[in-house]
């Protein structure tokens, strides 16, 4: 069973949920997209072995395209978070009644199947293919069964795509370009093309465009607000949770090794980008009156975080970033399902129209109180262990950037602590809350499980991912 | 050779089926017959040396009047494909006029006949039969509804400026016949060997074949007519002109060029280019401004042509991206023009809010018309991707980045006004009631739709066959 293995049960898996009606497609999801998940346990523990688990195939023979998916850890990591937090997300809209569910939940699976894809895949065209594959699921989930007024939901949608496309076709020509310098797409030969610097500046660019625009980077975050609020919650999740971590990953699996020269070169430039990202990111939410938007900010200055760690090129840097993007993973998803449940049941977005939870439900203040603190990155939380890595990584850089950058702890539980004590304390609302479900309560209580026990203990993926990354990160600095 | 024949055979019997009144089983007839020349057409293709190039004359007819090559017998297969699906979808488009449907499918089989003459020509006075046969058949068809004005005005149109362009063709074929001497295409590729004794004006007749060809696939500047023509002609015929008419176009303009010319002159490379970015960026800005769906789909075809130009920089190497860059277009352009014809068919216009709600009512229709454009727009896994990445491809390799950069931004461009039919069919609520939809409609769309995916998955199979 190699790694083709978790993308054949999620592709399958989508069509299967197709084709056996609105009634069941959420069960079949869930089963298949578990499925998926211990999929992913198997073929990590047969390559923790030592065996076999990458699949070659060609695809095409001019130009030549290889379906070649590499696992290692770090790609591991990341399909283990997809296929982890995919069985979550189809389990959060367990409360929701979706028109034409079918197509929602195959759109889910396809999307999970598109972005496991991205992550495995060692050829630049099918890591292409299956990056831009992924956009189409979310565009059609944000699109369809979305929130709010459906004019401007349609406009923030299509932003969000064209955007998105603008990027990455960007990309696309980078990797034509670098096919032509080395008859060749697969990642191992393009990380050892010898580009002149302005070569790789270029390239730099065009991979950063496609990059920057989905995490998002600011000046390239503009879509990211409206889609996050528009979107149903699934898509929320989905677009927070795991598709920006694509573009994080794809820093480290495919521009840096690519071309570090100009990371490099304009370190301060590209680092300070994403720290006024943080800043920004951090005032704006404190503004916001919209509870999904300003969760959609808070989530803006932890990856502008994230990135900047990826960007310092070092060792904690990166591992602090990929520890940081599954605890952010989780931890988002987390968020926007309490916040999702507050509006299943008070019918509103709005932080003014809420608080006095607290009194009516307090077992869902406390799973909710958790979630801020670790959003907040309070020591022993999984968020702890990456934010401080991070930060540490660029104390190395420069002691002012780590300065700026913490600034995003007393901001984010600034506002995070400010939006707890305005949605759930004060008075009784004079709205019923319903206590919390069961279901609702398992999926929260799963990820403040998770969240607490690799905060207590995350050494398991600390020794999964250094080998790989100290491997990356030599062949990103080969050229100092 | 014998593909010809079968087809100009097969539109002679149905005339004839018209006097004996066996109306029903001319489609079905015509069809089987279609699909013999398409296995024709096969055994030819089998029958080539297999290590000769693409454009290597095999055997020759007629004093090489036609000539199979690998691209020849590549496009006519192509162009037999379109015009099955084409001639399936006559009978119910005209069901309104059930005595003129064996005269509809006639004429559409002699344009096939055109456009397989205007690849697999040796010689230049069968270029120019083939390129009047299409295009009279075009002018015919445009204006096939004789008692709408629109129509009327699109055939007249159409067959202005058509007959100025084939006076142009013909006034260059001319200057070419008189800088060489002979009308036969490898005399006149001997003849360009030493451009020293090449007289000047064989240049400005090869410039003048150009124009009226850029004419036909409806190239800026030379697109005005595509519009109104498109919007006026009934749908059908819209579709057979973005089409097979376009793509037939393309191909006759590759052949001409490569087939007569040893090396390409600098200026000339120049002239295209400015088409090629012209057309591009022109029909996609235009298109971003239309509201009918069928104005929309033309501009967009302009701004196709473009593209498949872009092939240009590498004619020889590219022939198999060009193949499959008309392929993919076409495909998807008929699946397209199914779809609009169903929902559009009992309407009296094609204005996109025809589309409001599509989805709810026809999902699979929508599906696939969502599925073409998305493949139009170049976005993978669909046909379109890969014919726009091989393109980016070869032109990369001829070191034009400027316009891999246009067409990039293009391809961004085009997405706007691609998406707003999505968009109509997925977020609006339904105006109307729908009829069901007729069964051979949907096959076409489905197929069609089904082959473009067929030809994304394996882009072998296609870009296999010219090398």
């Amino acid at each position: 069973m190699d790694v083709s293995f978790i993308l054949i049960i999620l592709l399958f898996g989508a069509a299967a949920t197709y084709f056996v009606g609105d009634k069941w497609a959420s069960k079949a999801a869930l089963i298949f997209s578990t499925a998926a998940f211990a999929a992913a346990i198997y073929v990590t523990y047969r390559y923790l072995n030592g065996e076999r688990v990458s699949s070659v195939h060609v695809w095409i023979r001019s130009p030549r395209v290889w379906l070649h998916f590499v696992p290692d850890s770090i790609s591991l990591s990341m399909t283990l978070l997809t296929t982890a937090l995919t069985p979550i997300i189809v389990w959060t809209s367990f409360g929701n009644l979706f028109p034409k569910s079918r197509s929602f939940y195959a759109l889910i699976l396809f999307m999970a199947f598109a972005m496991v894809g991205t992550f495995l895949a060692a050829d630049g065209l099918v890591y292409y293919i299956f990056w831009e594959l992924s956009l189409i699921p979310i565009y059609f989930i944000a699109l369809i069964w979305g929130n709010g007024d459906a004019a401007e939901r349609k406009k923030a949608v299509v932003k969000f795509f064209i955007y998105t496309f603008a990027g990455s076709l960007f990309m696309l020509v980078a990797f034509l370009y670098l096919y032509h310098q080395t008859g060749s797409f697969l990642s191992i030969h393009l990380q050892a093309v010898g580009l002149n610097s302005t070569e790789q500046t270029w390239i730099f660019i065009c991979f950063f465009l496609a990059y920057a625009i989905k995490i998002p980077i600011i000046p390239f975050h503009t879509w990211q607000a409206n889609v996050y609020q528009k979107a149903p919650a699934v898509g929320t999740m989905l677009l927070s949770g795991i598709m920006l971590k694509m573009a994080i990953y794809s820093i480290i699996r495919w521009q840096l090794p690519i071309a570090p020269w100009p990371a490099h070169e304009y370190k301060y430039i590209i680092v300070g980008l994403c720290i006024a990202g943080v800043i920004y990111g951090s005032i704006l939410a404190l503004k916001q009156d919209s509870l999904k938007k300003l969760l959609a900010y808070s989530s803006l200055a932890h990856v502008g975080l994230i990135a900047a760690g990826v960007y310092t090129l070092t060792l904690d840097g990166l591992r602090g970033a990929m520890l940081q993007m599954i605890a952010h993973g989780f931890v988002v998803v987390g968020l926007f399902f309490a916040a999702e449940i507050i509006s299943r049941r008070f019918n509103t977005d709005e932080i003014s129209g809420m608080g006095g939870i607290r009194i009516q439900s307090p077992k869902f203040t406390s799973m909710f109180m958790i979630l801020v603190l670790a959003s907040v990155a309070l020591p022993g939380t999984f968020n702890f262990v990456g934010e401080f890595e991070v930060l540490y990584s660029l104390a190395q850089t420069h002691i002012w950037i780590a300065v700026i950058g913490g600034l995003t702890i007393i901001l984010g539980a600034f506002y995070m602590l400010r939006m707890f004590q305005q949605v759930m304390l004060g008075e009784k609302n004079e709205k019923f809350f319903a206590d919390v479900t069961f279901s609702e309560g398992a999926v929260m209580v799963l990820i403040i499980g998770v969240l607490l026990f690799f905060g207590l203990y995350p050494k398991p993926i600390v020794e999964f991912i250094s080998t790989d990354l100290e491997r990356m990160l030599y062949k990103i600095n080969r050229f100092n | 050779m014998n593909t010809l024949i079968a087809i100009a055979g097969l539109g002679i019997i149905s005339l004839i089926a018209e006097i004996f009144n066996v109306r029903k089983a001319i489609v079905p007839i015509v069809i089987l017959g279609l699909l013999g020349a398409l296995g024709l057409t096969a055994a030819d293709y089998l029958a080539l040396d297999p290590h000769t190039t693409a454009y290597a004359a095999g055997e020759g007819f007629f004093n090489k009047m036609i000539v199979n090559s690998r691209f020849s017998l590549c496009f006519s297969a192509l162009f037999i494909v379109l015009a099955i699906f084409l001639i399936t979808l006559t009978p119910d488009f005209n069901k309104d006029r059930p005595a003129k449907i064996s005269d509809f499918v006639a004429i559409k089989l002699f344009l096939l006949m055109g456009a397989i003459s205007m690849v697999s020509f040796g010689n230049l006075a069968m270029f120019f039969l083939g390129i009047e046969v299409l295009s009279i058949a075009l002018y015919v068809l445009a204006a096939s509804k004789p008692k709408d004005l629109k129509s009327n005005e699109a055939g007249m149109k159409y067959f202005l400026m058509g007959a100025f362009a084939s006076g142009i063709i013909l006034f260059g074929i001319a200057l070419i016949y008189g800088a060489t001497g002979s009308f036969d295409t490898q005399t006149i590729q001997a003849a360009t060997a030493n451009t020293a004794t090449l007289p000047g004006w064989y240049m400005i007749g090869m410039v003048m074949l150009t124009i009226g060809l850029l004419f036909k696939m409806a190239a800026v500047p030379f697109h005005f007519w595509a519009p109104d023509v498109y919007e006026g002609s009934p749908a059908l015929t819209t579709a057979t002109m973005s089409t097979l008419a376009k793509v037939a176009a393309i191909a006759a303009f590759f052949k001409l060029v490569i087939s007569l010319n040893n090396e390409i002159p600098g200026p000339f490379v120049t002239i295209i280019s400015i088409v090629i970015v012209l057309s591009m960026t022109v029909g996609n800005l235009m298109a971003l401004k239309q509201d009918n769906v069928k104005r929309m789909l033309a501009f967009s075809g302009i701004s196709h042509a473009g593209f498949m130009l872009m092939s240009f920089y590498s004619p020889t190497l590219a022939t198999g991206t060009l193949f499959y860059y008309t392929s993919a277009y076409a495909l998807s352009g008929i699946a397209a023009f199914a779809v609009v014809l169903i929902v559009c068919r009992d309407k009296g216009n094609e204005d996109i809010y025809n589309f409001n709600g599509l989805a709810k009512s026809h999902p699979l229709m929508a599906a696939i018309l969502t599925g073409s454009l998305l493949s139009m727009a170049g976005i993978p896994i669909f046909a379109g991707f890969f014919a726009k990445m091989f393109l980016f491809n070869q032109v990369l390799a001829t070191g034009h980045i400027i316009i891999v950069v246009i067409a990039v931004v293009n391809s961004i461009i085009s997405v706007g006004y691609y998406f707003k039919l999505i968009l109509a069919m997925y977020t609006k609520e339904e105006t109307e009631q729908r009829e069901p939809m007729p069964f051979l409609y949907g096959a076409v769309a489905l197929v069609s739709m089904l082959a473009s995916l067929a030809i994304g998955f394996w882009p072998e199979l296609l870009m296999g066959l010219i090398r």
